[in-house]
């Protein structure tokens, strides 16, 4: 008998699948980025599911939301909706595909045989969960984001100050 | 001073020079943006001056870090005397560019506030690379230099070769970029650690030694960097984007973030990877060979003074690689020590072609400086000068880097490699002489083809300041010899056991 949440698993499972699908197939772009949207949203439904609210969270604010907005700009910017290109990529690029298709599934796989314990820290699915037990949900990523990579933020901030002058710079229409 | 970084707090003195600098740039933008509301077309020469002086006042802060040590090496940012060292020629290379840009800017109607500041922002993100000890920060440091220097790249819009360039090198950058990241995820995969000496220690112990990810780890590492110095066969976008970036910008480029990337590579490869050094030396010994050989080749083919001057500085790469290879201290002392003069006479020898760029023309080709030694006789000494330093010639300071180089590769029983680096001098000679002879032995076109050659007072001085420490470098280099031995001592804590006594 399922439970549940196994049940909405499922649901979710299969509708990321499906309208990632969908997203690599349509020509229009429109309705790919829409798709997109779709896919983002089951993953964010399935994240929460799994008790990674933050991230759920987060997947929807950021990609959903910020990210997506971005996509749909730049394809109405473009004008992209209108004519469609054939695709010019030839076979080697379907085997290329397939061939990381096949890696990352085979990394997935050596990741749940849990025979590879990443070296020189206690790390994988189970100790994830016991980290996140012990000092919850977000602090899992605040806690070394704004301790132990404070310096690291730091300088994040100031590259995205850059890539907003540099931004103005080179799109500045008058010198 | 000592710092634990158990503390939050330490990082604030252990980063002060880059927090003064940020700061003080932020503030130069500001008082930019309120200027240029009231007087668009004015002159910006008083935001260039505000630079220098942020500049000089991270200079002191620098200098103040001399007086702090670290209880254990385990914070993101390294706090010894290597990284003062590094923090001076950076910040060197940077005063030198902003003085060098004075009226060239103008001159391509370029003259705007921003251009400082983006100077400014990629001088901290230098500054951060060459003294970071944690992959993570090295590589959001690379990025905030690298962005800064696509923009500066592109900042002539108008020009459709400067705007090519920026594209070339933006696209190529990206891509080595996600070289670095991935070997950066590969080498913490192996090691748990993205912490240099954990990974040194992780990897030294043969925890990972042999592990195909660590080595892809390192593989892919070397290639991000490898882009960043510009060694071939990663220097493909080098003289495009050197050629069509505003001249000031390539001085930067072929200065500043050179050697922050050397920097990075000595600390990434030399000492948090030095444990397995028999894993990566023959791959950056083939790296060096190729860079002196196929750079020096191609540069003689060049009719642009710009283009070879690229090409040269290619070629210089690949003599730095030789001294990050000598495994000894001599070797890294060797390579401080060439870092400073290849500063001094690049960014000298640059000057002198912004110097013969009169209007919007560039005039870099080598018809262009015929009779130029004689009309300018000044300038035209002063880039005789730098060209022998850069060729190796005695009584500059090229010669005496080069000899440092060559007697620690012999040191440390590299005699190929120490053979190879005097036989691309060799080569390197004729280019660099070439343009010599056409300066005082062809006949200029006109008796006043160079009457507008020339270069603003802070411009000047910088021409100066390169001669005279081209020439200092020579006569009395001992006293910068000893202190970079020093620095490199504090590079190397627990020297010689980590270094350079692998069997």
């Amino acid at each position: 008998m399922l439970g549940l949440s196994e049940i909405l698993f499922y649901f979710f499972g299969g509708m990321a699948v499906v309208s990632a699908v969908a997203m690599i197939t349509r020509e229009n772009p429109v309705a790919s980025a829409l798709w997109l949207i779709m896919t983002f949203f089951s993953l964010a439904a399935i994240y929460t599911l799994l008790g990674a609210y933050f991230i759920g969270i987060i997947q929807i604010l950021v990609y959903a939301g910020a990210i997506m907005v971005l996509f749909l700009f730049v394809i109405m910017l473009l004008n992209l909706g209108n004519e469609y290109e054939p695709d010019i990529r030839g076979k080697t690029w379907l085997a290329m595909g397939a061939g990381s298709g096949l890696v990352l599934l085979g990394l997935l796989a050596r990741m749940f045989s849990g025979e590879t314990a990443p070296l020189g820290r206690q790390a994988g699915p189970r100790a994830l969960a016991n980290h996140v037990a012990d000092v919850g949900v977000v602090n899992v990523i605040g806690l070394p984001l704004y301790r132990d990579y404070m310096v690291s933020l730091q300088a994040t901030a100031i590259l995205l100050l850059i890539a907003c002058i540099g931004a103005v710079v080179l799109a500045k229409r008058k010198f | 001073m000592t710092l634990d970084f158990a503390r939050q707090s330490a990082y604030f003195w252990a980063l002060l020079p880059e927090i003064v600098l940020a700061t003080w740039t932020m503030l130069v933008l500001v008082v930019d943006v309120f200027r240029s509301s009231d007087h668009p077309e004015e002159s910006r020469a008083p935001v260039a001056w505000m630079s220098l002086a942020g500049l000089v006042v991270a200079g002191a802060a620098n200098a103040y870090l001399l007086s702090m040590r670290e209880a254990a090496p385990t914070g993101m940012i390294a706090v010894d005397s290597f990284r003062v060292f590094t923090n001076f020629i950076l910040l060197l290379a940077a005063g030198l560019a902003i003085c060098l840009s004075f009226g060239y800017l103008q001159r391509r109607h370029i003259d705007r506030g921003e251009f400082y500041v983006l100077v400014l922002f990629a001088t901290v993100g230098m500054m951060l690379m060459a003294g970071s000890r944690d992959l993570i920060l090295m590589f959001i440091a690379l990025e905030v230099m690298s962005v800064a220097i696509y923009v500066l790249v592109g900042y002539h819009r108008q020009d459709p070769r400067s705007s090519e360039a920026s594209l070339k090198y933006f696209l190529l950058g990206a891509f080595s970029s996600g070289f670095f990241l991935y070997g950066i995820a590969l080498l913490f995969g192996a090691t748990g650690s993205t912490h240099l000496p954990t990974i040194g220690t992780m990897l030294g112990d043969g925890v990972g030694t042999a592990s195909p990810v660590a080595l892809a780890g390192m593989a892919l590492v070397l290639v991000g960097l490898g882009f960043k110095v510009a060694a071939v066969p990663f220097h493909v976008w080098t003289p495009d984007a050197y050629d069509g970036a505003p001249t000031p910008v390539t001085a930067l480029m072929a200065t500043g973030v050179k050697a922050a990337a050397f920097a990075a590579f000595i600390r990434v490869f030399a000492v948090g990877l030095g444990g397995v050094r028999e894993d990566w030396a023959p791959v950056v010994w083939v790296l060096a060979a190729l860079t002196m050989v196929a750079a020096n080749l191609v540069a003689l083919t060049q009719g642009s003074v710009k283009r070879m001057l690229a090409y040269s500085s290619i070629a210089h790469a690949g003599y730095l690689l030789v001294a990050l290879l000598s495994a000894n201290q001599a070797g890294a002392a060797a390579f401080l020590f060439y870092l400073l003069v290849y500063t001094v006479m690049t960014a000298g020898a640059f000057g002198i072609v912004i110097a013969n760029s009169q209007g919007d023309h560039e005039r870099v080709s080598l018809e262009d400086y015929a009779g130029f030694g004689w009309q300018q006789p000044l300038l035209g000494a002063a880039f005789g000068l730098f060209l022998l330093s850069l060729a190796g010639f005695p009584l500059t300071g090229g010669f005496l880097g080069k000899l440092y180089i060559i007697r620690s590769a012999l040191e440390s029983d590299n005699v190929p490699l120490a053979v190879v680096l005097v036989l691309a001098s060799l080569i390197s000679y004729f280019y660099y002489l070439r343009v010599i002879v056409v300066m005082y032995m062809r006949p200029a076109a006109s008796a006043n083809s160079h009457d507008q050659a020339g270069l603003a007072v802070p411009g000047r001085a910088a021409i100066a300041v390169a001669a005279v420490a081209v020439l200092a470098l020579f006569f009395a280099a001992s006293p910068v010899m000893r202190a970079a031995e020093s620095s490199v001592a504090s590079l190397f804590p627990a020297a010689p056991a980590l270094f350079g006594m692998t069997p």
